[in-house]
């Protein structure tokens, strides 16, 4: 069994990268293989980067407000490229009824702040569709 | 010497009798220490401060060492100024947020920019899809920022501007502004945040490499020393680097240090300390441990003024304070139970005016969700005026001076700053610093730990790690609306379609012609006179200088 990829990264220009920082160390001490892109990332490099690196997981921290738009172009292009068995989930500044959007549009988990560690990683565990 | 030999004597014996006694029958529960790891006893007594010489490490307020308080009489002549960090969509929105916190008695403006504002980029740039006045309001021209201020009058309010990158251009604006109104450049009061070194370590809205940035900012130091002398070039942010996870020490201690080579930079220059270090600022986090808050408070003006003191030897005593603003925790903030943010708030606010903050923001109980919403702003708000107004706090001047348990915290913190300055120094000060990641790298790893004692529950978060519960969330969520967008960028195109293009582009390349060698502002007012938006002034000194790609650290 080969280590489950997870890719962390930062769409468009917030600079706010202390959560995906500490999320991607945190997943690496539960065991996962993960690679942070750094910040100001455009959908077209995530998603490069996501086929690059043939990650089962995108993970998008976005603190600027601008999820909706980066979700939306992310899917797009995950859709493009045939990642349908990529998760896709998310975290950052989101309200409720964005988050609801969101996973109607096919994101697959919105975590808020204060969610543990161990709720993301179960989370991708349970709900991974690459086999490993 | 013989008073403190009995106290020891008398703490042994509390020690070995009373203490030890209670402790069989009652244990403590656990061990005790400050957010930022720093461990904390049972009791602190006389002997815990040591020769405590009163007049070297307090003295009296409005005195060097100025750890008491830049003033004499502090909050008995004038409250801090209540100031929201406040701004969304676009101008005209904002403006009438502005107009709203005026009227329900803020004292000074606080304008937050979106995000391709913050790089430098005009809402008509393909790469700022999506992000259109979300986590702020967009300033591309000089009619929006006249628009974001219509019928405020800027010569009687002072403005603090949360902008790094693009400070010296957004400025202008501003200068601008004011002019058109009437007022004189002399008289604009406020501050611009303009302290590009912690943009690099943790906030990273950077545009330029550090070198050009900094004599951009220098530019902006002299510029202000000789033609606004009431405004604030600089606010040395110790805020975005504690949020983006540094201890309350890594805090004091980077944002001290960045001071520092700002001063060394301007003295460089040429200028004269005493021409500009009585308009340098501060701007602190004020997070959730409250004495140690206090604590890191008094040693910042403590030490600013004694290096200041000690490395520039200026004649005016205004160069040695250490004035500050203060926002409260962002990162304090809980998603679940979003009420509870309101007492967060409320201790943390109580923290910075204990500590003798200049100016206040208490953020809003919603904004693990979102900007906030009127409502919740106006509570904010009002939690400045019940501490200011109500609850006796600010009656006297640093109140808690004397307790042994803040002089010790003081003087702890203070030392473990110097230990920190030693690093810096011994890493080649703070560029180096940066260009290798020391920064990043001390912040990333107090972030993870912390963290880690989330999970292990070495921490609690109310209604996060414990008292959790299931809820659905009960409070208005501030949306912008889309329209907002659409009317900006018809009015950008307005704006570009009517102006004499050859004159933009002549103001732009006589700015790049003098990049290196002039101080800019005065190339960045013509250009904006000339009709030039942000975006232009921007791209036109990315061609000269280039742009920044940090290294990945994590």
């Amino acid at each position: 069994m080969r280590k489950i990829r997870v890719l962390i990264a930062k769409p468009g220009l917030d600079g706010h990268d202390r959560g995906a920082k500490v999320l991607a160390r945190s997943l690496m001490d539960e065991g996962f293989e993960v690679i942070y892109t750094g910040i100001h990332q455009t959908a077209e490099d995530i998603v490069r980067s996501a086929i690059e690196e043939d990650v089962d997981v995108i993970g998008l921290s976005i603190l600027s407000g601008a999820h909706m738009y980066h979700f939306r172009r992310i899917l797009e292009l995950m859709k493009e490229n045939g990642l349908n068995d990529v998760l896709l989930i998310g975290g950052g500044i989101v309200p409720e009824d964005d988050k609801n959007k969101l996973i109607e549009m096919g994101v697959d988990a919105i975590f808020n702040p204060g969610t543990s560690i161990k709720e993301i990683s179960d989370f991708i565990r349970k709900n991974l569709r690459r086999r490993v | 010497m013989e008073k403190e030999e009995k106290i020891r004597e008398r703490i042994k014996e509390w020690e070995e009798g009373v203490l030890k006694k209670s402790l069989q029958s009652l244990p403590e529960r656990g061990k005790f220490s400050t957010l930022s790891g720093i461990e904390i006893k049972t009791l602190y007594t006389p002997i815990d401060i040591g020769e405590f010489n009163y007049f070297e490490k307090l003295g009296f307020p409005g005195e060097y060492p100025f750890t008491r308080g830049i003033h004499p009489t502090m909050y008995r002549s004038r409250l801090w100024t209540f100031r929201q960090f406040s701004g969304f969509g676009d101008a005209i929105e904002t403006n009438r947020r502005l107009k709203y916190l005026l009227e329900h008695g803020e004292t000074g403006l606080s304008i937050a920019f979106d995000y391709p504002t913050l790089l430098g980029l005009d809402a008509d740039d393909p790469i700022t899809k999506g992000e259109f006045g979300k986590a702020g309001v967009a300033i591309n021209t000089l009619e929006d920022m006249q628009l974001m201020f219509k019928d405020i009058s800027l010569k009687d309010i002072s403005t603090s501007m949360t902008i790094n990158g693009p400070a010296a251009m957004i400025w202008a604006f501003y200068i601008l502004t004011g002019e058109s109104q009437g007022a004189r450049w002399c008289d604009l009061r406020g501050t611009i945040q303009n302290d590009i070194l912690k943009e690099y370590m943790a906030q990273k809205s950077f545009i330029f490499p550090p070198e050009p940035s900094l004599k951009l900012v220098i530019d902006t130091i002299e510029f202000g020393s000789k033609e606004l002398p009431l405004w604030n070039p600089i606010s040395i942010s110790g805020y975005h680097i504690r949020e983006a996870g540094a201890t309350a020490v890594q805090e004091l201690a980077f944002t001290l240090a960045n001071g520092l080579t700002y001063v060394e930079k301007a003295v460089e220059r040429g200028l004269d300390v005493d021409d500009f270090a009585p308009r340098l600022s501060f701007f602190f986090d004020a997070h959730i441990d409250f004495f140690e808050e206090i604590a890191k408070f008094r040693a910042a003006r403590r030490i600013w003024a004694r290096e200041m003191k000690n490395r520039f030897n200026p004649k005016k005593e205004r160069s040695l304070w250490l004035r500050f603003h203060t926002q409260t925790a962002g990162v304090s903030l809980t998603a679940q139970q979003p009420e509870n943010n309101i007492i967060r708030t409320t201790v943390e606010a109580m923290a910075a005016v204990l500590g003798g903050t200049q100016s206040l923001h208490t953020n809003s109980m919603d904004e693990a969700w979102a900007l906030p919403s009127e409502k919740a702003v106006m509570i904010a708000l009002r939690t400045q005026q019940i501490i200011g107004e109500e609850t006796g706090i600010s009656n006297t001047v640093d109140p808690l001076a004397g307790s042994y348990y803040v002089e010790w915290l003081t003087d702890k913190i203070e030392e473990e700053v110097y230990k920190y300055f030693d690093r810096i120094d011994s890493i080649g000060g703070v560029i180096k610093g940066i260009r290798s990641g020391f920064f990043q790298r001390e912040i990333a790893e107090s972030a993870y730990r912390y963290q880690k004692e989330l999970e292990e529950m070495k921490r609690v978060l109310v209604g996060v790690n414990k008292y959790r519960i299931e809820e659905k969330l009960e409070i208005p969520i501030l949306k912008v609306p889309d329209e907002l967008e659409e009317r900006h960028l018809a009015r950008l195109k307005r704006y570009k379609e009517n102006r004499d293009i050859s004159k933009v582009q002549d103001s732009l390349r006589i700015l790049q012609l003098n990049a290196d060698e002039k101080n800019l502002m005065p190339y960045i007012i013509d250009a904006i006179r000339a009709r030039a938006t942000l975006g232009e002034i921007v791209n036109s000194l990315k061609d000269v200088w280039g742009e920044y790609i940090e290294p990945v650290i994590y």
